[in-house]
């Protein structure tokens, strides 16, 4: 049924929080997340041409890179993008099949692979751009929040996370409820100030993004020593000879 | 966003067949169109077959169409699916009155299907005016648009046929009044999307908009993907004002004009006058629909180009 569910305090919502502080843009949460979503829920992930030019395939996460701001208040950031698991997802509500739905339980948005027509609407729904085509199979294909990982009872509980989670060198990516404002991730959305993508298009997205820390004050400015300074008397001779 | 063929045929050729589906159930049952109205009706379903059939073509899976009518509660997409499905009912009750010569059945049998024709189109609009990230489709004029461009191919068809079944000015003098406003309409949309704030920044989509303005220096990946090609497509800003000129020149001034000219000439002159006048007009709605999907830009570019 493609009506979402009622929303209920204190239901659990499930996410990811992405630090855009420490993300280092090593694309190792994409390349994880492609393999072990490969063989899972939403398997296969198909490529196009893969051996040749004009390689492309489907991916749940696109690592982006942007440059903020101007010269030395500017920064470089890298910026993981995959779908949000939105409260308001007009993704589901736009299927006219069923296809597209979000779970009561805990908020994940899912695709039922028999049942898509391959419309394409959702992804025109969806102003993130997480939903690709599989042009093999003419079926949509989203993240699926891990959901074969993080209840999958027949992997190491430490494991029971999403794949890009667990590959991220950095820590940059964090899983749990966003409903529980007590949680883990409750709680680093509340210290560090997490933000949603796009928040004037009404989405509600469950994914929040961890602002970038200011670094400006700590910028160390170069040294450069004063030769009265120079304490070396071989450099202190050798400073004097060359300024003449 | 990309002017998929398929889409732009359906959203043309069912949209003249419900507006002339439309106009057949009001105004025959009224007398106001001459001759039987088989031949205007015949037309119209092949017109809406044709492009539902067309549409199913866009599909990853169409054999699964079916399954498309399920979510009427929430999908505009699925609402489309059930209205034309439904009007079918009344349309081919229209036919077998007109057929068999009962005119009270005609009477109701033409209204349903004049509502079940306005209904499906405006449907069809909302799944598009629904869309939050395509500015240019979320949009109050997109509805209106719809209704008139379908009322105003359908009027133009309906006073073709009718001037080779021997007169009728009802349907020519329609040609000209829907067409006159839907140019208008249109020319007020393209005047609104060209003035329109966008509805988010690349800022917004990023959150980085705290730190200063920002722009993309690595994009995700190299070669395209789905995304790119289905919403990165991009028109050149000088073919775009090219184009508008031709759909409104062909698709609606010449329309009207040659309408004009029927209503003064009358007889065999009228309906060869009407004849270019039917062609021009789904020639010129084939390059506004188009326009309408080139010319859309999706939120998600804002990742890929700023
Ligand atoms: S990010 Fe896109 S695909 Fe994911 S829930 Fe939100 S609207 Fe739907
Ligand atoms: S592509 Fe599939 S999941 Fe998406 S709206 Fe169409 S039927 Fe639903
Ligand atoms: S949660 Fe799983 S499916 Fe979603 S981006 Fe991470 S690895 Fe991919």
């Amino acid at each position: 049924m493609t009506c979402l569910p009622q929303p209920v305090p204190g239901a659990k919502k499930l996410g990811l929080v992405i630090d855009l502080d420490t993300c280092v843009g090593c694309q190792a949460c994409a390349t994880n997340c492609k393999e072990w979503n490969a063989s899972g829920h939403s398997a296969p992930l198909p490529d196009l041409r893969p051996y040749s030019a004009g390689a492309e395939g489907v991916w749940f996460n696109r690592v982006h890179s942007y440059e903020a701001g101007e010269g030395a208040a500017g920064r470089t950031v890298h910026f993981p993008r995959s779908c949000l698991h939105c409260e308001n997802a007009a993704c589901v509500t736009v299927c006219p099949t069923g296809a597209s739905y979000k779970r009561a339980e805990d908020g994940i948005v899912l695709v039922d692979h028999d049942t898509c027509i391959g419309c394409g609407l959702c992804a025109w729904a969806c102003p993130y751009g997480a939903r690709e085509m599989d042009e093999d199979a003419g079926v949509m294909k989203k993240c699926t929040l891990c959901v074969d990982r993080i209840y999958n009872e027949t992997i190491p509980e430490a494991q029971r996370q999403p794949a890009c989670v667990l590959a991220c060198p950095t820590k940059a990516r964090h899983f749990g409820d966003l409903g529980d404002p007590e949680s883990a991730v409750g709680q680093l959305v509340r210290e560090r100030g997490g933000q949603p993508l796009m928040p004037e298009l009404g989405y509600q997205p469950v994914n929040s993004y961890l602002p970038p820390r200011n670094r400006s004050s700590l910028a160390a400015t170069p040294e450069e020593a004063a030769p009265t300074e120079i304490k070396n008397p071989l450099l202190r001779w050798m400073d004097r000879v060359l300024s003449r | 966003m990309n002017p998929a063929g398929s889409i732009v045929f359906f959203t043309t050729a069912s949209g003249a067949g419900y507006g002339l589906l439309f106009w057949l159930g009001l105004l025959r049952p009224l007398g106001l169109v001459p001759g039987q109205g088989l031949v205007a009706l015949a037309l119209a379903l092949l017109l809406i077959t044709a492009g539902l059939l067309s549409s199913t073509l866009h599909l990853g899976n169409p054999q699964r169409a079916w399954r498309a009518v399920s979510q009427w509660r929430s999908s505009w997409l699925s609402r489309e699916g059930v209205a034309a499905i439904l009007t079918y009912i009344p349309a081919l009750l229209l036919g077998l009155a007109l057929w068999v010569d009962a005119p009270a059945l005609a009477l109701a049998a033409g209204l349903l299907a004049a509502a079940g024709a306005v209904a499906t189109v405006y449907c069809t609009a909302m799944i598009y005016a629904s869309l939050k990230p395509i500015r240019q489709w979320h949009h109050p004029l997109v509805v209106p648009g719809y209704l008139a461009l379908s009322a105003f191919s359908g009027a133009v068809l309906l006073a073709m046929l009718a001037a080779f079944a021997g007169g009728g000015a009802v349907p020519a003098l329609l040609a000209i009044l829907t067409g006159a406003g839907a140019l208008l309409l249109k020319r007020a949309y393209w005047q609104a999307i060209d003035t329109a704030p966008p509805i988010a920044t690349i800022e917004s989509a990023t959150t980085l908009g705290f730190i200063g303005k920002t722009r993309p220096l690595e994009p995700p990946h190299t070669e395209q993907n789905y995304l790119l090609r289905e919403m990165g497509f991009r028109i050149a800003r000088k073919h775009a004002a090219k184009l508008r000129l031709i759909a409104q020149g062909a698709g609606f001034a010449l329309p009207v004009l040659l309408a004009l000219l029927a209503l003064l000439l009358g007889g065999m002159p009228a309906a060869l006058a009407l004849s270019l006048g039917a062609v021009l007009a789904l020639g010129g709605l084939l390059i506004e629909r188009w326009l309408m999907f080139a010319e859309a830009t999706h939120t998600v570019m804002l990742y890929y180009r700023g």
